[in-house]
C-alpha cells in the first residue's frame, strides 16, 4: 500500500522530514517498507501487519503520528450543502448478525465524468487507477480514511429499496469484474426488490454500476461481519480492497462520515443531496471497557511507564481513559479463578475506539503503550532461572551417529521432503501420505523413505560433474506414512540414509562400471555400518540377506541388533540404477534411526591387558560356497574355548585350482590367556578340535 | 696430506707442538671427507697397519726417543692414538649416516594425502550453533512432529479458525482430512511454534526450551524461497519474565552468534501468539551498521540500511496460556516470551550464500566447503 507523507501532513502537523518520519513510524510498528521520491512527492510503500487494518489508510497513519509526537490530529469533516427534500429509500436488514449498520445517501443530478483536482493528483502519485468521479470518490475515501464504500446507479435499483439478505439458491450476480457468479445461500448480498446488486463487502454488481449515463446515485457505507465477508471472498476467490478491510474489521462508527466524504467529492462536479443520510442500525456496537493497571504493565514490560505518558499515548490513539478514582467500574474484585490472587484495583478504565477491533484486553493496551513508548527504550536484562536443564538422550545418540558418519567421510545432506507418489511407493510398503495442495505433481506426496531423495542427490551430483569418487552422502530426517488409511492418520519416524558410489566407498577414482570388486565395496560399507551399530549397547549384532527388492539381491544385507532390524544396506538394484540413469554402481544404507536411538550408547568397559603372549594358528581349508563365514565362526565358538580371542579370515581365494562353487579360506585363530603363558600341548589340542569342527562343515583341509 | 715429521727435540714443549700439529692435521683432513671412498683413503692414511700415520708414530717417534724421554713419549703417543681413532670414527659415522638419509629426502611442499572428512551441512551446523547458545543460557532442547494438527499449528497459538492471519502461513495440507473436525485436521507445520504448546502440556512452569526443526510452506522455490526450511524457536515461562528479559536474551544471543559488536533493534510486529510482538534487526555485521562498505560502495547485504531483519519474538499471549492453564499456566501469575528465527536465512547471511536451493540438492561441491 502506498502512502503520501505530504497528505499525512494535512492531517497532522508533523515537522520531521519524511525519511525520519518513516523511521519513527516503523519503530512504532507501522512499517514503511521503502521510501521513494523527494519533498512533496515522496511516497512510502507500507507493510502494515494484518491486525492493523485501521492503519491501512492516511488518517489511520496520521493518528499514529499524533501519538508518536504528541500532536493534534485534524478531525475528519465534510463540507456539505443542506439536503433538499426527503429521501424515500428504505433499507431493510434481514440479517442483523452479518450487517449491523447500513448508511446510505441519495444524490440526484450528478455529473459523471473524469476526476479532477486533488483526486486526480493524488491518484497519480499513489498509482491508483482513475475510473470516474463517483467510483474515484469511494476509492479516495478508502485511501483517506480506510472505510470501504460503494456507489450504485440509483435508477438501476428496482423497487426503490435495498434489502440486506442471504443469497438464494439459483441466483446469480455479474460482479464489477465482469464475472457471472453463482450465489450461495451463505453469501450475504445487497439486493433491490428483485435481484442481488452487490456481493456484500466484497464487490458491487455490474448492472447497477456507475456509468457515463448515471444521473442519480445511492452511496453505501455499511459494517459487515468479518467472518461472513471472508467466507464469501474465499468461496468466490475474490480479494478486493474492500474485502481485505471488512475481513479484518472495519470501523463501525465511520459509516456516516465516510458517506459524507464521498458525497462531498461527488458534489464537487454537481448534483444535490436528497434528504438526510439513511442510517439503519440493526445492532448497536458496544464493547466493554477494559481495566488498565500500571502494575500489570510493569509486570509484563519490566518497566513502569509514567501516568502522564500512559494518558497521552492512549488519548492520542483514540482511547478514552477514566482514572480509577472517578471510575465506577474500578472496584477491588476477587477473580475466584486462581485461589489467593486478588486483582488489584484498576488505575484506569479504558473505552476502546471503534476502529481498533484488534484491541480488546489489557495486554493489548500494554502493547500499545510499549510500542508508542518505543521498544528500544526498554533495558536489556537477563532473567533468572530456577528450572533444570534437560538434554534428551536421543539427541546425544543422534549426534554420535552424525559424528561417526562425518569422520568416516560422508557429507551431510538434506533432500526434499516431498516426492512424486509413484516414487514414494517404489521404496516403501507403507501407505503413502498425500498432499491436498501440492506444489507440483513431482511433490504430491510425503516421502516414505529417504532412498529416492538420496538417489536424486547422487544423480544431481553425477549430472553436474562432481567427481564420482567424492559422492558420499548421508541424510537424517523424518519419513512419513499413513497408520490409518481410512482416517488419514499419519505417523512419522526418524530415518537415516547413506548413499555413495562404489568409487567413493573405495576412495579411488579408478572403479569402473565393471564392479569386479563388489565384495570389497560391500565389505567397506558394511564396516562403516558396523562402526555405527557397535557404538550402541547390544548383546548381538547379526546380518542376513533379507532386504527389500530395490537392493541387489546378492550384494545386500539386513543388520539386526539383539534381533531388531536396524539397517538394510548394499548395492542398489542395477535395474533401478538403469531406470534412474545412474551410470555408477550405487551403494545405499537405510538405518531405522528411531529403533536405533532407543538403545543406549555403548559404555566403555576396561579389561586388564594380558601380560602373556598371544598365539596364532592358521587353518587352510576349502569350503563349499554355501558355507558362510558366519557358520564357520559359529562352529568354532560352539567349542567354547575360553582362551580363544579372535577368528579372522586372513585370505579368501576363488578360482585358479579351486573348483567352481568352492572357495579356499586361510583362517587365523588367536588364543591368549590373562593369567598364564599357553602351553604347546593345549594349543595343539584346541587346533585339533577346530580342524574337526571345520571338517564337520564339509571343509577339506589343505596342506600349506 | 700430512706427513709425519722426524723429531730431533724430545723436550715436552717440542712434543706438545708436534702432537697438536698432528691432531689439527687429522681434523682438517677429516672435515674434507664427503663420501665413502674419500673416507677409506682418509682412514687408511691415518690408521693402516702398514705405514699409516699411527704406525709411523710408533716407528718415528716412540722408537726414536732417547731412553730418558721414552716414558713421556709413550704416554703422549697413547693419548694421540685415542684422539685420532675418535676423529676417524666420527668421520665414518658422518659419512655412513649422511648419504643414505639424504637419499630419502621428500618434497615437503607436495600436497598432503587426505583421509576424507565428511562435511557438516551448513544449516545443521548453524542450527546446532544457535541451539548451543541457548543451552548455555539454561535452555533444554525440545522437538516435535512435522505433520501437525490444526490445533497445535494454529488454534492453540491463537489463530482462530478462518482468521485472516492464517493466510500469511501458506499452509500445505495433508489430503483426506475433510471429514474431521477442523482442529484434528493434519497439515505440515508452518513454524516450530506448535512445540511451545506441546512443551507446556508436558511440563509445568518454569520452562525454558529451545526448539529446532524443519517446517514447510507452500512457497514456490527460487533463490530466496524454499518450501522446506528450518527454524529455531525458543520459549521461556516463569513468574517474572518481562519484555526487558526478552530483549536482553536475544541481544545476548545475537552477540554470541554474530560477534559482540552487533547491536539489536526491536520494533513492533504482529504474531497471533505473542503480545506485544516484535521483529528484531541486528546491525549489519558486514558494514558495521553504516550501510556502506567504503566511501563509494554501498552494502548490499543489508540493502544499504545498516540493519538486517533476523527474527520474530514477543511476550506469550495470555490466550495461548489459556490453552494450557490447567497445567499451571495462569496468565495472571506467570508470563513468558517466545522467539523464532529462520536457520536458512541465518546460514545464508553467515556464509554469504546467495541461493537457498543449494541447501537442498546435496551437491558435494557445495557441501565440501563446510568441512
Ligand atoms: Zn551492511
Amino acid at each position: 500500500m502506498k502512502i503520501s507523507p505530504h497528505w499525512l501532513r494535512e492531517l497532522v502537523p508533523y515537522t520531521v522530514d519524511p525519511r525520519q518520519l518513516a523511521e519513527d513510524l516503523t519503530l512504532a510498528g507501522i512499517a514503511v517498507e521503502s521510501v521513494s521520491g523527494t519533498g512533496d512527492t515522496t511516497i512510502y510503500e507500507m507493510d502494515i501487519t494484518t491486525n492493523r487494518v485501521d492503519a491501512m489508510n492516511h488518517y489511520g497513519i496520521a493518528r499514529e503520528i499524533s501519538a508518536i509526537y504528541d500532536l493534534n490530529l485534524k478531525p475528519l469533516a465534510a463540507k456539505l450543502p443542506a439536503p433538499k427534500g426527503k429521501a424515500n429509500f428504505p433499507i431493510e436488514i434481514e440479517v442483523p448478525q452479518f450487517c449491523t449498520r447500513f448508511t446510505g445517501q441519495v444524490i440526484r443530478n450528478v455529473n459523471i465524468g473524469q476526476s479532477t483536482g486533488r483526486v486526480r493528483k493524488r491518484f497519480a502519485q499513489l498509482e491508483q487507477k482513475l475510473i470516474n468521479n463517483a467510483a474515484d470518490a469511494t476509492n479516495y475515501v478508502l485511501l483517506e480514511m480506510g472505510k470501504p464504500t460503494h456507489a450504485f446507479d440509483l435508477d438501476k435499483l428496482e423497487g426503490s429499496k435495498l434489502i440486506i439478505r442471504m443469497g438464494r439458491a439459483g441466483e446469480t450476480l455479474k460482479t464489477l469484474d465482469g464475472i457471472e457468479r453463482k450465489l450461495h445461500t451463505d453469501d450475504v448480498v445487497v439486493a433491490d426488490a428483485n435481484k442481488p446488486v452487490a456481493l456484500a463487502g466484497v464487490m458491487g454488481g455490474w448492472d447497477t454500476m456507475i456509468t457515463a449515463e448515471t444521473k442519480n446515485i445511492l452511496i453505501e457505507s455499511a459494517w459487515w461481519d468479518p467472518a461472513a465477508i471472508r467466507r464469501t471472498a474465499r468461496r468466490h476467490a475474490i480479494h478486493t480492497d474492500a474485502s481485505h478491510r471488512f475481513e479484518r474489521g472495519a470501523d463501525w462508527a465511520s459509516c456516516p462520515i465516510s458517506t459524507d466524504l464521498v458525497s462531498e467529492i461527488i458534489l464537487e462536479s454537481g448534483g444535490e443531496l436528497e434528504g438526510e443520510k439513511i442510517d439503519v442500525i440493526a445492532r448497536d456496537f458496544n464493547r466493554e471497557p477494559v481495566s488498565l493497571h500500571h502494575a500489570e504493565a510493569k509486570r509484563i514490560l519490566g518497566k513502569e511507564i509514567s501516568s502522564n505518558e500512559v494518558e497521552h499515548i492512549m488519548r492520542r490513539l483514540g482511547f478514552k481513559l477514566t482514572p480509577a478514582h472517578i471510575s465506577p467500574v474500578a472496584t477491588t474484585v476477587s477473580t475466584g479463578r486462581a485461589a489467593g490472587v486478588i486483582e488489584a484495583p484498576a488505575d484506569y478504565t479504558v473505552e476502546l475506539p471503534t476502529w481498533r477491533l484488534d484491541v480488546e484486553r489489557e495486554i493489548d493496551l500494554i502493547e500499545e503503550l510499549a510500542r508508542i513508548h518505543g521498544f528500544n527504550k526498554f533495558a536489556n536484562t537477563l532473567p533468572g532461572f530456577t528450572g533444570a536443564v534437560v538434554e534428551p538422550e536421543e539427541a546425544q545418540r543422534k549426534e554420535k551417529i552424525r559424528s561417526i558418519l562425518l569422520s568416516l567421510g560422508y557429507n551431510e545432506a538434506i533432500s526434499s521432503t516431498f516426492i512424486a507418489k509413484a516414487d514414494s511407493q517404489a521404496f516403501s510398503r507403507n501407505a503413502i501420505v498425500e498432499i491436498a495442495n501440492p506444489l507440483s505433481e513431482e511433490a504430491s506426496a510425503m516421502r516414505a523413505s529417504l532412498v529416492p531423495g538420496m538417489l536424486d542427490m547422487i544423480s544431481n551430483n553425477l549430472n553436474r560433474g562432481t567427481e564420482p569418487s567424492k559422492i558420499r552422502l548421508f541424510e537424517s530426517g523424518h519419513v512419513y506414512s499413513l497408520k490409518n488409511v481410512k482416517n488419514a492418520e499419519t505417523e512419522e519416524h526418524d530415518a537415516l540414509c547413506i548413499g555413495a558410489t562404489a568409487a567413493a566407498i573405495l576412495e579411488n577414482g579408478t572403479v569402473g562400471a565393471s564392479a569386479s570388486n563388489g565384495a570389497e565395496v560391500f565389505l567397506r560399507l558394511k564396516g562403516d555400518i558396523e562402526s555405527l551399530l557397535e557404538s550402541f549397547q547390544h548383546q548381538s549384532l547379526s546380518f542376513d540377506t533379507d532386504t527389500p527388492n530395490y537392493f541387489h539381491p546378492g550384494r545386500s544385507a539386513r543388520a539386526m541388533l539383539d534381533g531388531t532390524t536396524v539397517a538394510h544396506f548394499g548395492q542398489l538394484h542395477p535395474n533401478i540404477a538403469t531406470t534412474r540413469k545412474l551410470k555408477q554402481d550405487i551403494y545405499i544404507a537405510e538405518l531405522m534411526l528411531d529403533k536405533l536411538i532407543e538403545l543406549p550408547l555403548r559404555s566403555a568397559r576396561y579389561t586388564r591387558l594380558s601380560r602373556y603372549p598371544a598365539v596364532d594358528r592358521d587353518f587352510s581349508f576349502m569350503f563349499e560356497d554355501t558355507i558362510t563365514f558366519d557358520r564357520i565362526t559359529t562352529a568354532i565358538r560352539a567349542l567354547r574355548l575360553a582362551e580363544l580371542q579372535s577368528i579372522e579370515p586372513a585370505e579368501i581365494f576363488r578360482g585358479g585350482n579351486v573348483p567352481a562353487g568352492k572357495y579356499s579360506l586361510l583362517l587365523r585363530v588367536t588364543f591368549q590367556s590373562t593369567d598364564r603363558t599357553l602351553r604347546d600341548d593345549e594349543v595343539a589340542l584346541w587346533s585339533t578340535q577346530i580342524a574337526e569342527a571345520l571338517k564337520s562343515l564339509g571343509g577339506a583341509q589343505r596342506t600349506q | 696430506m700430512y706427513t709425519l715429521p722426524k723429531l730431533d727435540d724430545f723436550s715436552p714443549a717440542a712434543l706438545d707442538r708436534a702432537v697438536a700439529a698432528l691432531i689439527a692435521a687429522a681434523e682438517t683432513e677429516s672435515s674434507a671427507v664427503t663420501n665413502d671412498a674419500e673416507f677409506k683413503i682418509f682412514r687408511d692414511h691415518w690408521m693402516a697397519r702398514k705405514n699409516g700415520i699411527l704406525t709411523q708414530v710408533n716407528d718415528l717417534w716412540l722408537k726414536a726417543a732417547p731412553k730418558e724421554a721414552k716414558k713421556d713419549v709413550g704416554a703422549r703417543v697413547n693419548a694421540l692414538k685415542t684422539a685420532v681413532e675418535e676423529i676417524v670414527a666420527a668421520a665414518e659415522k658422518r659419512i655412513t649416516a649422511g648419504p643414505s638419509l639424504e637419499s630419502q629426502r621428500i618434497d615437503v611442499t607436495l600436497p598432503g594425502i587426505k583421509r576424507p572428512l565428511g562435511a557438516e551441512h551448513p544449516i545443521i551446523r548453524t542450527k546446532n550453533e544457535i541451539v548451543r547458545i541457548f543451552q548455555r543460557m539454561g535452555y533444554s532442547v525440545a522437538e516435535g512432529p512435522e505433520i501437525e494438527t490444526d490445533y497445535y499449528n494454529f488454534e492453540s497459538l491463537n489463530f482462530p479458525p478462518n482468521h485472516p492471519a492464517r493466510d500469511t502461513q501458506d499452509t500445505i495440507f495433508i489430503a483426506g482430512q475433510e471429514n474431521k473436525p477442523q482442529r484434528d485436521r493434519l497439515l505440515l507445520r508452518t513454524h516450530t511454534s506448535p512445540v511451545q504448546i506441546r512443551t507446556m502440556e508436558k511440563q509445568r512452569p518454569p520452562v525454558r526450551v529451545v526448539i529446532p526443526g524443519k517446517v514447510h510452506r507452500n512457497d514456490a522455490a527460487d533463490a530466496s524461497h524454499s518450501p522446506i526450511f528450518h527454524q529455531v524457536e525458543g520459549l521461556a515461562v516463569d513468574t517474572n519474565i518481562t519484555f526487558s528479559d526478552l530483549k536482553g536474551t536475544l541481544d545476548h544471543a545475537m552477540k554470541e552468534l554474530f560477534g559482540s559488536d552487533v547491536k539489536t533493534r526491536f520494533y513492533p510486529s504482529f504474531f497471533p501468539f505473542t503480545e506485544p510482538s516484535a521483529d528484531v534487526q541486528i546491525s549489519c555485521f558486514k558494514c558495521g551498521g553504516t550501510g556502506k562498505l567504503n566511501a563509494t560502495e554501498g552494502c548490499r547485504l543489508c540493502k544499504y540500511s545498516g540493519w538486517i531483519e533476523l527474527l520474530g519474538c514477543g511476550m506469550v499471549d495470555p490466550n495461548v496460556f489459556g490453552f494450557v492453564e490447567s497445567n499451571g499456566y495462569d496468565p495472571k501469575t506467570i508470563s513468558g516470551f517466545a522467539f523464532g528465527m529462520g536457520v536458512d536465512r541465518i546460514a545464508m547471511l553467515k556464509y554469504g550464500i546467495d541461493d537457498i536451493q543449494l541447501f537442498y540438492h546435496g551437491d558435494v561441491r557445495f557441501l565440501e566447503q563446510f568441512a
